[in-house]
């Protein structure tokens, strides 16, 4: 009951829908029972009705707007008798001979019906429905004259649209890099020259962020800037690709695409410990070459390959990435159906660059896909089901195998201290009766309710006896029983079994031995069941049955018995056009700051037109041909002249191409959250590589928590591990670490396939006052003082300058600088240091105080946040 | 602002020398501004715009009650539930309930409260609202509120977002972004709190898919009041400026290098940064504030001070020109302790409501100014009985079809009740009002079509109402 239940109120007030009339009528509190509808079916008319002269003109009136030809609400078009007749989603809409258990009638009638028909405008009159009824009650006589043709045969009407036309691969001169003929060729009809080379220092510069997300250290810059030989550019790109930092970077942009996070979202946004196992396999996976098709079926399928592997399944971890409505009293069944359209609407987005969510309620006049093609890719998400595997990472597995049983014993030493597995069993008991009666047991039936939304399975592992439990699953419950026996048990008794205790002495034992990691994966159901169309999107409301297939405007391959395995390997199956093009366009947008479809996310017919047809043919059909080779690609860019443009730009072209369509430069682009953060501890000398770890939580500022009702989980991570690159920054959902969000980092709750690059003093007042960013000021400061040990402000400045941004100070800056280090001279002893740093001890500390100061305003400035 | 136009101001060779040192700052930032009606030094995404049509009011304070208040003890009498108090419904009634914990055989639970009809007007509220009562000429009640979702998260979400589902850009952000914004030197969209934290939590103020410049930002009443908002130990505000002004010089000169409009943005923000630290402390001192005022909004005693003196900054806030405060509080679920619990919420909050209301009209700023009171949902008339070894601690289930909240202020008419429920309250009888509504209202009120604001995403326009919304004519004045 969305728009239409008000529209209604707007236009007929005097005519509420059935359900609200029949419980308003209860007139005395006595009449319960005779709480029926006052609205009846107006009667049928009696005398003999012509289709052609009184149905069809009503219904072309009244109806086709939205069962029409332009649009099939719901599946139905009254304009055409076999569809008429045989009905939409939700089943026939007329029963010939018998008006009053036509749906039709009863939905221009408003009886029993939560929307009455048409939701816009008067409703039927009373003779109008008579003429309906008289009409069906005739048996529905529908000439078939009238233009009834349309079968399935018809072709879909966006067959035409640019992005489902086969890639075709355009010649190309021999030569050149083929990108650079393209952009040139553009440049050359519109009249305007591309901008020269970049100098060295920047290109370095770019090329080092671009690819691994970092700046170049000071001696990779010196060996680049003294390597004249041939082919030193190609020389640093190679170094690069072959980095486990490329990996690294490039997991970014995956991630914002599969909405990769560390909770649950919603209400409680349980954390999700295991998560970053999943984003270990994107970067190895990508660090490792692996193609763009194995990539992508891993993930989407990687659990029905043969003989699948544990990496194979980790890979699936992409289907666990939806968000989880775990609070008290939703109904699972329904957010289950979400994240069902969930997984379908991101498969689409991802992969073709389609958004199919709007499908899920209603047919659009415009949109490619329909109600029912939306439900038939739903289907193959339908039957997956959740797991949980141990995926034990290099080295895991001796450490553990020699401690197993001594950790064992330990555990169990501790449950049994705490009389835990007695009270255990008889909670699980009680929480098992409720289950089974709900209702009865009141004090029991809500913690069955939360014992199945606090948990992935309890209500079904409590009823297996508990020496048949995996080790995981029975201290799954276990800990669980821990936390939750509190409700049950009441807060004194709770506290006096010292069940906190216990909990925290078993994680100290978990910390303390060497534990093999898991991951969340999924399976199929082997016992598939059928899966319906839902009526106006809503789960609760099935209509007709429907199969898995590909969307009907993309060619399709005849599968007998589809799975998701052969929706993933239709992406990449010859006459697919879409995978490609959209894929080869969000890796140029990345390296320009623009997608030659802008509209990166949307190839649909709404979205933008290509902006260089035949290049983007051109990259879809190499990145094809080529086996998609994902390091191919990169490569292949950042070595073209196009990409090594300098960003400068001049006036006059600022005002020909100022969104810089045509690629006559290269663009500025501020560096999204993660670098910042990089940017700022390498500068510092205190970013920590730990590639693929799990993820850590830097100390939340003052004010930025408690906003989440689930719990905090947020101890801040100690030592080390805090410097880690800012991607390893644990994603809480409801309460994201606010650096992140301040840079315009996406929220993960959707796919997101390009970000923003917002300007906002929160930003300012960010890297201006943030503790933490203090600290790396003042590692800076405290780094160029130990490096450079003579007092020479020059030296000193240059080598700051060096770190912070790879290039020696102008005699501009030079000079500002060295006028604002006596001006912060003539202030000292006034302040104290922000924060003790250990390697600070023996360094003077007035200099300190004057290169913090110089360190806080490079690290603010607009160079040290852009890729230039 | 575009590189264009930007490039128009660049070129000029006398703006890099206007610009050298701190009052060129403004000067930029006022050439930046001139899109809007007036110039402000606003970063370009928060410079006033033009609305759809001519607006009644001009900035939004919503009073968000975050855990679903009970409407049937507080705004929506129903004499007739004290007939089958403690009995279960029937099953033809019960059965079509959407209940979040109770089962549909719970039992009946009448309201304890008695309702009074307040001012000219004659509204029905509640005893435990006796502040509200002395506004309720200045409401407009609406006890016909319905929407789908019946969990908070979702709850807040719908009513935030207009979607259930979380992701999208909340209220306040649609509002900055259709409009801008006339504060000179604080944020667009102001978050205030009181409590503990709502289950929509920062998805309540989130600008989901917009750019940044359209998120909520968290005001706090005491301390610093916004993050990272004091500068760090040791640095005092003389070497504050002087920092600044380096950066602003070095991003000039980077200007020059690269031509790169997109950095005279960046100053912009550092400017405005600047004038938050000085401004912003001053706003949560209300040390200028009459005793009349301090006694009006309850800053004197304990329970209403914490919840007063948020309602007294949102004052503060539209004053400024901030165009949308959401001043939140949270905890009004009452599954159990209602008794205990609701009167608890009603007295920390009633005050300072009304006290708001009144401060607004007597400053003539209610005219230009939209009030909302508002949870996600309401309550059930079936009791929820938690723990059944304590008879008397009893409450209610979540409710979404046929709630009450109220509006008043610019655009409103007031001292009206819209829509109703049926005897026993368990559905809207007259007049349904979808969240939907209320939003497209609220944007009506503001001048802006709910339609046409809207923002390319993902290849759909998106828009507060979804693709629902009708503006409630009636109760527009």
């Amino acid at each position: 009951m969305e728009n239409y239940g008000s529209a209604m109120q707007s236009s007929i007030p005097t005519a509420p829908m059935i359900r609200r009339i029949r419980l308003f009528s209860l007139g005395s509190g006595l009449a319960m029972s005779a709480v029926l509808a006052t609205a009846q079916i107006p009667t049928a008319s009696t005398s003999p009705v012509n289709f052609e002269a009184q149905i069809k003109p009503l219904f072309e009136q009244r109806c086709y707007a939205c069962h029409g030809e332009t649009i099939a609400q719901n599946g139905l078009r009254l304009d055409r008798k076999a569809s008429a007749l045989g009905g939409g989603h939700s089943g026939p809409a007329i029963v010939p001979g018998d008006s009053a258990s036509s749906k039709l009638v009863h939905m221009v009638a408003g009886f029993q019906v939560k929307v009455r028909m048409p939701p816009a405008g008067d409703p039927l009159t009373d003779s109008e429905i008579g003429l309906v009824r008289a009409w069906i009650d005739q048996g529905a006589p529908w000439p078939d004259s009238g233009g009834d043709t349309l079968t399935a045969a018809e072709p879909p009407a966006e067959a035409g649209h640019w992005a489902f036309r086969p890639i075709r691969r355009p010649d190309v001169p021999r030569g050149s890099n083929p990108i650079d003929h393209f952009i040139r060729e553009r440049l050359h009809r519109e009249g305007i020259e591309p901008a020269p080379a970049a100098d060295r220092s920047t290109l370095l510069n770019r090329v080092t962020l671009d690819l691994t997300g970092l700046i170049p250290s000071v001696e990779e810059r010196r060996a680049f800037l003294a390597d004249s030989r041939e082919g030193a550019y190609e020389r640093v790109v190679d170094r690069l690709i072959a980095s486990e930092h490329f990996g690294e970077k490039q997991a970014i942009h995956w991630l914002d695409q599969v909405r990769y996070a560390d909770s649950d979202g919603y209400a409680k946004d349980f954390t999700r410990p295991h998560a970053w196992r999943y984003r270990r396999w994107v970067i190895d996976a990508i660090n490792r070459g692996m193609s763009f098709d194995r990539f992508s079926i891993e993930q989407i399928a990687g659990d029905l390959l043969p003989d699948a592997t544990v990496e194979q399944r980790v890979a699936t971890g992409f289907l666990r990435n939806t968000l989880r409505n775990r609070e008290g009293g939703v109904n699972p069944a329904q957010y289950s159906f979400e994240e069902t359209v969930d997984r379908a609407s991101t498969f689409a987005t991802v992969w073709l660059g389609l958004t199919v969510g709007c499908a899920q309620c209603h047919d659009h006049k415009y949109d490619p896909v329909s109600q029912k093609d939306f439900y038939e890719l739903f289907a193959y998400f339908d039957n997956l089901e959740e797991a949980h595997i141990y995926a034990p990472v290099q080295g895991e597995m001796g450490p553990y195998l020699r401690t197993v049983n001594e950790y064992r014993r330990m555990h169990q030493e501790i449950l049994d201290e705490y009389d835990v597995p007695e009270l255990q069993a008889s909670w699980e008991r009680n929480c098992l009766k409720a289950g089974a009666s709900p209702g009865v047991y009141l004090d029991w039936d809500l913690a069955w309710q939360e014992l199945g939304l606090n948990t992935d399975g309890g209500q079904e592992i409590v009823r297996i006896p508990p020496a048949e439990r995996t080790w995981r699953h029975a201290n799954m419950i276990t800990y669980y029983f821990l936390r939750a026996y509190g409700l049950i048990a009441g807060r004194e008794k709770y506290e006096e079994l010292g069940f906190f205790e216990a909990l925290q002495r078993i994680k100290d034992l978990n910390v303390r031995f060497p534990q093999r990691s898991e991951a969340r994966v999924v399976s199929e159901n082997p016992d598939p069941k059928p899966t319906f169309l839902r009526i106006r999107g809503s789960w609760d409301r099935n209509g007709i049955e429907v199969s898995p297939s590909t969307p009907g405007v993309l060619p399709r391959r005849p599968d007998a018995k589809p799975t998701r395995l052969d929706l993933a390997k239709w992406l990449f199956s010859g006459d697919n056009p879409l995978t490609a093009r959209v894929a080869a366009n969000r890796i140029w947008q990345e390296y320009f700051g623009r997608g030659l479809v802008a509209t990166s996310d949307d190839f649909g017919t709404q979205g933008d037109v290509p902006s260089h047809p035949e290049l983007l043919d051109w990259l879809a059909a190499e990145f094809r041909d080529s086996g998609w080779d994902v390091k191919r690609m990169h490569r292949l860019i950042v070595t073209s002249d196009t990409y090594r443009q300098s960003s400068y730009l001049p006036a006059a072209l600022a005002k020909q191409d100022p969104a810089n369509e045509l690629v006559a430069r290269q663009n500025r682009l501020r560096l999204p959250a993660e670098l910042i953060w990089d940017r700022t501890l390498s500068a510092a000398g205190l970013l920590h590589h730990d590639v693929g770890g799990p993820g850590f939580r830097p100390a939340m500022p003052d004010g930025s928590t408690g906003f989440k009702t689930g719990g905090t989980d947020w101890d801040p991570t100690g030592g080390r591990d805090r410097f880690k690159r800012g991607m390893y920054i644990q994603f809480q959902r409801t309460q994201p670490y606010p650096f992140l969000m301040n840079f315009d980092s996406p929220d993960f709750r959707a796919p997101t396939c390009r970000r923003e690059r917002s300007n906002t003093p929160l930003q300012a007042l960010n890297l201006l006052n943030d503790p933490l960013f203090s600290e790396a000021w003042q590692a800076l400061a405290a780094r160029v003082l130990t490096e450079v040990p003579d007092k020479g402000f020059e030296s000193r400045l240059a080598h700051i300058y060096e770190l912070a941004f790879g290039r020696r100070p102008t005699p501009a800056e030079t000079d500002r600088f060295s006028h604002y280090v006596e001006d912060r001279r003539a202030v000292e002893g006034e302040v104290e240091l922000f924060r003790d740093l250990p390697d600070v001890d023996g360094l003077d500390k007035s200099d300190l105080l004057v290169w913090t100061g110089v360190a806080r305003i490079l690290m603010n400035v607009d160079e040290f946040v852009t890729r230039p | 602002m575009n590189a264009q136009r930007f490039f128009d101001i660049q070129s000029r060779r006398d703006f890099l020398d206007h610009t050298l040192y701190g009052l060129g700052l403004g000067v930029l930032s006022h050439l930046m501004g001139v899109e809007g009606r007036t110039a402000t030094a606003q970063p370009g995404a928060l410079v006033p715009k033009k609305p759809h049509f001519a607006p009644k009011a001009k900035n939004v304070i919503f009073l968000f009650q975050g855990g679903a208040p009970s409407q049937i003890d507080l705004f929506d009498p129903k004499p007739k539930l004290e007939e089958w108090d403690g009995k279960p419904l029937p099953e033809s009634l019960a059965k079509e309930l959407q209940l979040a914990f109770v089962k549909p055989t719970a039992k009946v639970l009448a309201s304890r409260r008695k309702f009074k009809p307040a001012g000219q007007s004659g509204i029905e509220l509640s005893e435990w609202l006796p502040h509200t009562a002395t506004i309720a000429d200045d409401i407009c009640l609406v006890r016909s509120m319905h929407g789908e979702a019946i969990n908070h998260h979702p709850g807040q979400s719908l009513l935030m977002t207009g979607s259930p589902l979380p992701g999208r850009p909340t209220v306040g952000s649609w509002v900055t972004y259709g409009l801008g914004s006339e504060a000179r030197d604080l944020p667009g969209f102001v978050v205030l709190k009181t409590g503990s934290a709502t289950q929509g939590s920062t998805g309540n103020w989130t600008n989901g898919f917009l750019p940044s410049n359209y998120q909520g930002v968290m005001l706090r009443s005491e301390g610093s009041p916004i993050l990272h908002l004091s500068n760090p130990d040791g640095v005092t505000a003389a070497m504050q400026r002087r920092d600044i002004e380096m950066i602003s010089e070095l991003n000039r000169d980077q200007i020059e290098r690269t031509g790169d409009a997109e950095i005279a943005s960046r100053i912009a923000s550092y400017e405005l940064a600047f004038r938050m630290q000085a401004s912003a402390p001053g706003l949560i001192d209300i040390s200028d504030e009459p005793e009349s005022i301090r006694e009006m909004y309850g800053l004197n005693a304990k329970e209403t001070r914490a919840y007063g003196m948020t309602c007294l900054l949102a004052r503060r806030l539209v004053e400024k020109g901030v165009r949308f405060v959401l001043n939140q509080h949270a905890q009004w679920d009452h599954h159990s302790d209602l008794e205990r619990g609701l009167s608890q919420k009603c007295r920390i909050t009633d005050q300072g409501v009304a006290a708001l209301v009144k401060d607004l009209k007597q400053r003539g700023l209610l005219d230009e100014t939209l009030v909302i009171w508002a949870g996600e949902f309401g309550r059930t008339a079936l009791a929820e009985w938690r723990d059944p070894s304590d008879p008397g601690n009893i409450g209610r289930d979540h409710h979404a079809d046929g709630f009450s909240l109220w509006v008043a202020g610019g655009g409103i008419k007031g001292g009206q009740v819209i829509g109703s429920t049926d005897a026993l309250g368990l559905t809207v009888a007259e007049n349904p009002v979808h969240i939907h509504d209320l939003q497209a209202t609220l944007l009506h009120c503001l001048g802006l079509d709910h339609e046409r604001l809207t923002y390319r995403h993902a290849g759909r326009d998106y828009r507060l109402t979804d693709v629902g919304g009708n503006v409630v004519t009636q109760m527009l004045a």
